[in-house]
């Protein structure tokens, strides 16, 4: 699985959706998941990649983390894990 | 002052996971303790404890829910839940915004910390679950109370150790009591039967190997329990009026600190907090028929709380009957106040005591009526539930029969 694959499959499981259900524009509050859902899913993803998010429910828009999108939470992940090999 | 009625009643624990269950092991005197089942107990030198088996939390709750919930905060939601659906109550408007709930737990999430604590001692990891923080918070199970059955009025976790469970309901009788609330959901819950909990208790050494045998001469420790009890405490008038049915009549509670010793119990401290419970309650000590024993079943505590029931009762403390449900279902600390509430209930309303199972040996320390074994039929009108902690906090609740 890529990517990709993997990070939607967290945030469906998050959302209690299935993965065809969401789309690469979709918004974390259009699939019903709330700071606390978003911090549980940022864990998942760090545990299933082990990278380190720099994210700060303070101030997600501060953080060095685009969480607008499906798309940019991949875009970032996918960045953090080629740093890391 | 307004009368206080309890209308509801839920607990789960090693003797049942319904207050039916739990009463007829009471009633049949048998003994919910066993091996314990945990990871690394064989690293344990105690290992024994009433662990609730009959349960599977994945049955219960949903992914989410298991995510939040400590085991304290599910027995005390699984508890909660029967006791609210027993008093038939739904909160809404200024029930909802007067009502709340005060729980007693001593550790809180116990498990939680000792599970995460593997996590990053142990296993050299460097992050934990997002949720460690709200699932081990001792006012957690409160909260999530509150949160399921719309309860907006004052709420809060009280933690004294042992006496926990009686603090807390003691608070929540106050506050019907004296007209503030209509409705209290009150009680206790504990879940330290883990590697973690477990070791830290045998260092104390007062942790029995095999068996609670309280006020047994050959008496040599206390056992450990878990479970939760939780009941509804409502002005007797509303109660009436809405046709409740009414388990029993909380009439009166006190509260000591023997401020003496951190673990040592106290003669003066224990009777105190009997002698108040009735003067509160309007008690005269020749009512009272049962008395549901902090009996522990540790040298110190057994003997010291029984000549404190000799000191306040004089000659009536060979008449009234005394024993100790922790022989049956172990030692739930915070939690144990308010499962052993159950056996004061079933004594004023069923006019059936609870024995004193594993009593081997007589004690002339002991020598009251401790109903060894095998329980035993009695007319009750008055019962009181003892809870003497460790920092020397004691609480002591009266039930009245309801007639």
């Amino acid at each position: 699985m890529n990517v990709q694959d993997q990070v939607i499959a967290i945030i469906a499981e998050q959302a209690v959706l299935e993965p065809q259900d969401v789309t690469l524009d979709s918004t974390l509050e259009s699939l019903g998941i709330d700071s606390l859902g978003l911090v549980e899913s940022i864990f998942a993803i760090e545990e299933a990649f082990d990278i380190q998010i720099p994210f700060n429910a303070n101030a997600p828009s501060e953080s060095d983390f685009d969480i607008s999108s499906v798309a940019t939470i991949i875009h970032g992940i996918e960045k953090l894990v080629a740093e890391q090999s | 002052m307004k009368r206080v009625a309890i209308t509801g009643a839920g607990t789960i624990n090693a003797l049942g996971v319904t207050v039916d269950q739990t009463l007829d092991a009471m009633r049949e005197g048998r003994c919910g303790i066993g091996p314990l089942s945990f990871r690394d107990v064989e690293r344990l030198s105690i290992q024994i404890g009433g662990q609730v088996n009959d349960f599977v939390p994945e049955a219960v709750f949903n992914r989410q829910q298991m995510v939040l919930f400590d085991r304290f905060t599910q027995f005390t939601l699984i508890a909660a839940k029967q006791a609210i659906a027993q008093s038939g109550l739904t909160f809404s408007g200024d029930l909802s915004a007067t009502s709340g709930v005060v729980l007693g737990t001593a550790g809180g999430g116990v498990s939680t910390w000792d599970e995460n604590y593997r996590t990053v001692y142990e296993e050299g990891k460097n992050r934990v679950h997002p949720f460690v923080v709200p699932k081990l918070m001792n006012n957690a199970a409160a909260s999530h109370v509150s949160m399921e059955y719309n309860l907006k009025g004052p709420s809060f976790t009280v933690s004294t150790a042992c006496a926990s469970s009686n603090h807390a309901m003691a608070q929540a009788f106050s506050m019907v009591r004296s007209g503030m609330s209509k409705v209290m959901v009150t009680g206790g819950s504990e879940s330290m039967l883990c590697f973690g909990g477990v070791k830290a208790w045998e260092g104390l050494r007062v942790m029995s190997k095999d068996a609670c045998r309280p006020f047994s001469a050959n008496r040599n420790g206390m056992v450990q329990g878990e479970g939760a009890a939780i009941f509804v405490f409502e002005d007797l008038d509303h109660a009436k009026a809405r046709g409740a049915e009414i388990l029993a009549e909380v009439v009166g509670f006190a509260m000591s600190s023997d401020a003496a010793d951190i673990v040592m119990p106290s003669k003066q401290g224990a009777a105190r907090a009997m002698a108040g419970a009735m003067r509160d309650g309007g008690i005269n000590p020749d009512e009272v028929g049962y008395i549901n024993a902090h009996g522990t079943g540790t040298a110190a505590n057994d003997k010291t709380e029984c000549a404190a029931v000799a000191d306040v009762f004089g000659h009536h403390a060979d008449d009234l009957m005394i024993s100790s449900t922790k022989s049956m279902h172990g030692h739930l600390i915070g939690g144990t106040g308010a499962v052993e509430l159950l056996a004061c209930i079933m004594a004023v309303r069923d006019g059936v005591i609870a024995p004193t199972i594993g009593y081997e040996e007589f004690d002339p320390e002991c020598a009251l009526d401790v109903v060894p074994n095998t329980a035993r039929e009695a007319r009750v009108d008055v019962a009181l539930s003892n809870a003497f902690a460790f920092g020397g906090l004691n609480a002591v609740l009266a039930l009245r029969k309801f007639s």
